[in-house]
């Protein structure tokens, strides 16, 4: 017998970044007990990376936008395989969610006349992301920790979900191990939130931190959850690129948005040779209107950099492809030029980007106040995840519910920078909210004890196997192969290869052994991740290969155009007898007057 | 090599690092090759990969944004993603050991909880009713910018672990340390703030025990001016409140 110890919530949330605290805080709110279990320490999750802002309708600094404006950018955006009602409760509540993280002691940056200062980004038509310098991230998780930690929410500090539990086909909890001594926990639930985030270290290149395993997805997917959309995945254009230890973390669009232009090593500002037609009536036509517009005036229309982030990555690839590159495999992004307009630049860009400028100095030797960085495409999020009902967040499985980047629906085919953070906290809240509900008129479900001792033996075996690969080894293969064969550029050939060096890597991950004993050991944790790790690679290829257009965040180059065929349909994966299957699900109709919101907005 | 900068050659360095559980603890040595712009973290990632996959290191950013990889490099408390190798003299080998102000878990991984449990203790924020119609309030730029530097705070516990009255005299129960005085700075000069803290400052959180060494400001990876700019104005505020005869006063007839 599996030896555990047992903890009962009414709500558990797994995940504590932004979504899993909000979730949590809101079902605490309510009276219920709550669980919030960390992978790692509280405070550290992936959401303390997110820099640029929060995006939200709130008219401080152009009092044109509104939920509309905001709806209607996201839709386009996600070129419409969004789930309409997401994006439309996210454009109505972010604003109320942002306000209330300054009652709970968030400090935004201020306009003149003391509102919260609101910034440009890509794809959004008017100043909407409420921020903090370039630190937003900081700020949205200890506001919500430093709220949380009196709520009376009982926080499990690096514990690790090896698996859901199920009770017929609801989820009644979960199996997981503490990692300082190796021990197995078994948490009984009446309602579950995953809140686990995104995929990232599926690539080689990616701005994610050693959590982005697809654990979430990867969870749910086992227990028959639905995932969808898991083609889309975006690669942000900016990531540092040398030196070669850094490579893949993010610079901010936050850089864009102060008037960063890109250049190619002939110094031309290529964003301006290949607009898109939906953006060309946005976007300005010379870069003098595109300052304008950086500055804040009301009739110029954005710089072509500030164009969505799918589209921008795709133009930095071809200006390397073509042989205009920066000397490591990037192009250029200089904010440094702006001397020529502001006299005190220098000043100005260390207080808009504080940690952009300490990052290139301290790992770069660079700096940005006088030199332009070079950049590349790193993997940045993943807009598939968990398919979830919009208003409730719950799943296709009884007791188990989704929010932030590990759910779908809201991004579509490519998300919006900032919208990620007002994701969090909107749909972190409404799955809080429905999982109490949940709770309150559902008892405990039995818990499986065939299950529990399937999922342990499954755990321990790397210990009981000798002279198995080291896991570190079999990851590393793995982001290699991802980033090669299922990267920004896709082809069903490569596709098809990835799917056999799958099945491969998934050989030898079940033979890898670990060394050492149970307590704190990352090389266990590593084996253990590989399997969410192959799980959420294996449904990005074949969704990736289902998809044959090219939309978003997938590009395949061999169907370079949209298809408006592909524009009915999410694409679903689920585990059928073991095996993975793909389905279509038929987007829901948009009501119309959601689509004449979308044709005034033009 | 396409620039100049690229002609960096590689070397092997050694790194002495701490394994072993609660207790006891040694030494022990791995080589690995060291790369340009490489941090420490970095060659800790390498020794993990290459020959110790049980070696444990907490990390989450690599970016210097989350505060989880802090640790003694060469004795000195740092972040290790980062620390350039460039900057370290590796003709020696390099000691890397946990924060050693808190217990100690495994290799380089020390019980933080502590800190944790002391957040708790420290009244939470409340504002004031809000300024407009519709539930906001009205804040000047020039009013939050210390408030703003005290939550640029990555709560790496750096400055926990070089200040003396925790790391050397033990004090985890007397005293809650910079970290939280520079928090407990944070929601005292917040604008919007209605909570006074200044009672537990003086007797339960022990601000008394700094005696400004600034030890806490100098290793900030955050650049934080802990010592000048949070914990000497509250100290201030402490024996404006406390030992003001005016304030006194007006404090004893308040409470009849």
């Amino acid at each position: 017998m599996t030896e555990y110890s047992t903890f009962e919530h009414d709500v558990l949330v797994i995940g504590a970044g932004g979504a899993g605290l909000r979730a949590a805080i809101e079902a605490s709110a309510a009276g219920v007990k709550v669980g919030l279990i960390c992978k790692s320490l509280l405070g550290k999750a992936h959401t303390v990376m997110a820099e640029g802002g929060m995006a939200a309708a709130l008219a401080n600094v152009d009092d044109r936008d509104n939920w509309k404006v905001h709806f209607s950018d996201t839709m386009r955006g996600g070129q419409y395989v969004n789930n309409w009602r997401m994006a439309e409760l996210h454009a109505k509540e972010a604003p109320d969610r942002v306000r209330e993280l300054e009652a709970w002691g968030a400090v935004f940056d201020r306009t003149k006349d003391g509102k919260i200062l609101q910034r440009n980004f890509g794809g959004h038509r008017y100043p909407r992301l409420a921020h903090v310098g370039d630190r937003t991230g900081l700020e949205l998780i200890r506001t919500l920790q430093d709220h949380g930690v009196h709520q009376g929410i009982d926080v499990h500090m690096e514990v690790t979900v090896i698996s859901l539990l199920k009770d017929g086909e609801r989820i009644v909890g979960c199996f997981a191990y503490e990692r300082e001594h190796g021990r197995f926990r078994v948490f009984k639930a009446k309602a579950v939130v995953l809140a686990t985030g995104g995929v990232g270290r599926a690539y080689k290149i990616t701005s994610n931190s050693w959590e982005g395993t697809g654990d979430g997805h990867a969870l749910a997917y086992h227990a028959g959850a639905e995932l969808i959309d898991m083609e889309f995945i975006q690669f942000h254009p900016t990531g540092m690129v040398w030196p070669p230890s850094v490579r893949g973390l993010l610079v901010t669009e936050g850089v864009r948005g102060e008037g960063g232009i890109l250049k190619n090593s002939e110094g031309r500002r290529f964003m301006f040779d290949d607009i898109p037609d939906n953006y060309k009536e946005q976007t300005a036509d010379t870069p003098e209107e595109g300052w304008r517009y950086v500055i804040g005036d009301r009739d110029a229309r954005r710089p072509p950099e500030l164009l969505t982030r799918d589209h921008v990555a795709r133009c930095i690839v071809r200006e390397v492809k073509a042989g205009r590159g920066s000397p490591h495999g990037g192009v250029y992004l200089d904010i440094a030029w702006i001397k020529e307009k502001l006299p005190n630049s220098a000043e100005h860009i260390k207080k808009k980007l504080p940690s952009m400028y300490h990052q290139f100095m301290q790992l770069a030797n660079l700096d940005i106040t006088t030199t332009p960085m070079e950049i590349g495409p790193t993997t940045h999020y993943v807009m598939g995840g968990v398919r979830v009902d919009a208003d409730t967040q719950a799943s296709t499985l009884p007791g188990l519910y989704a929010a932030g980047e590990c759910a779908s629906g809201i991004n579509g085919a490519n998300r919006l920078g900032g919208n990620s953070l007002s994701d969090l906290i909107v749909f972190g809240k409404r799955a809080g909210e429905y999982a109490v509900q949940f709770a309150k008129e559902n008892a405990h479900g039995s818990i499986d004890d065939v299950q529990i001792e399937q999922e342990a033996k499954r755990a321990l075996e790397p210990f009981e196997r000798d002279g198995g690969e080291n896991p570190f080894v079999i990851q590393h293969d793995l982001q290699d192969m991802m980033q090669r064969l299922v990267g920004i550029v896709r082809v069903e050939d490569e596709m098809k290869e990835a799917l056999d060096e799958l099945k491969k890597l998934n050989e030898r991950a079940t033979k890898s052994s670990v060394t050492g004993n149970v307590d704190f050991n990352p090389g266990w944790h590593t084996a253990l991740d590989l399997r969410n790790l192959l799980t959420v690679s294996e449904s990005i290829t074949r969704s990736a290969i289902e998809r044959r257009e090219s939309r978003g965040g997938q590009f395949r180059d061999d169907y370079p155009n949209k298809d408006p065929e592909f524009a009915k349909f999410n694409i679903a994966v689920k585990e059928v007898n073991g095996e993975m299957q793909i389905t279509h699900v038929p987007l829901p109709e948009m009501p119309a007057e959601l689509k004449q919101v979308i044709e005034e907005m033009g | 090599m396409r620039t100049g900068v690229s002609a960096f050659r590689k070397m092997k360095a050694t790194f002495s690092i701490r394994r072993g559980g609660r207790e006891g603890g040694e030494m022990v040595d791995y080589k690995t090759e060291v790369t340009e712009g490489m941090v420490v973290l970095d060659a800790v990632h390498q020794i993990q990969a290459e020959s110790a996959p049980d070696l444990a290191c907490r990390w989450n950013c690599k970016a210097g944004k989350c505060g989880s990889c802090s640790a003694e490099i060469n004795g000195k408390p740092k972040l290790m993603c980062m620390t350039r190798m460039d900057t370290i003299d590796t003709s020696q080998p390099v000691t890397i050991e946990p924060m050693r102000a808190f217990p100690p878990i495994k290799d380089l991984i020390s019980d933080v909880s502590w800190n944790f449990d002391v957040k708790k203790r420290i009244k939470k924020f409340k504002p004031r009713p809000p300024d407009a119609e519709d539930g906001t309030w009205r804040m000047q730029q020039e009013d939050i910018d210390r408030v703003q530097e005290f939550r640029k705070c990555i709560e790496c516990f750096l400055c926990q672990d070089v200040c003396h009255v925790l790391r050397d005299h033990n004090k985890h129960a007397e005293f809650i340390g910079p970290r939280f005085l520079v928090y407990a700075a944070a929601l005292a000069m917040h604008p919007l703030a209605t909570e006074n803290r200044t009672e537990e400052l003086k007797d339960a959180f022990g601000i008394g025990y700094c005696n400004i060494t600034k030890c806490c400001t100098k290793v900030c990876p955050e650049h934080i001016t802990i010592t000048d700019n949070a914990i000497i104005p509250l100290k201030e505020r402490v024996v404006d409140e406390h030992y003001d005869p005016l304030t006194r006063l007006v404090k004893l007839f308040r409470r009849k």
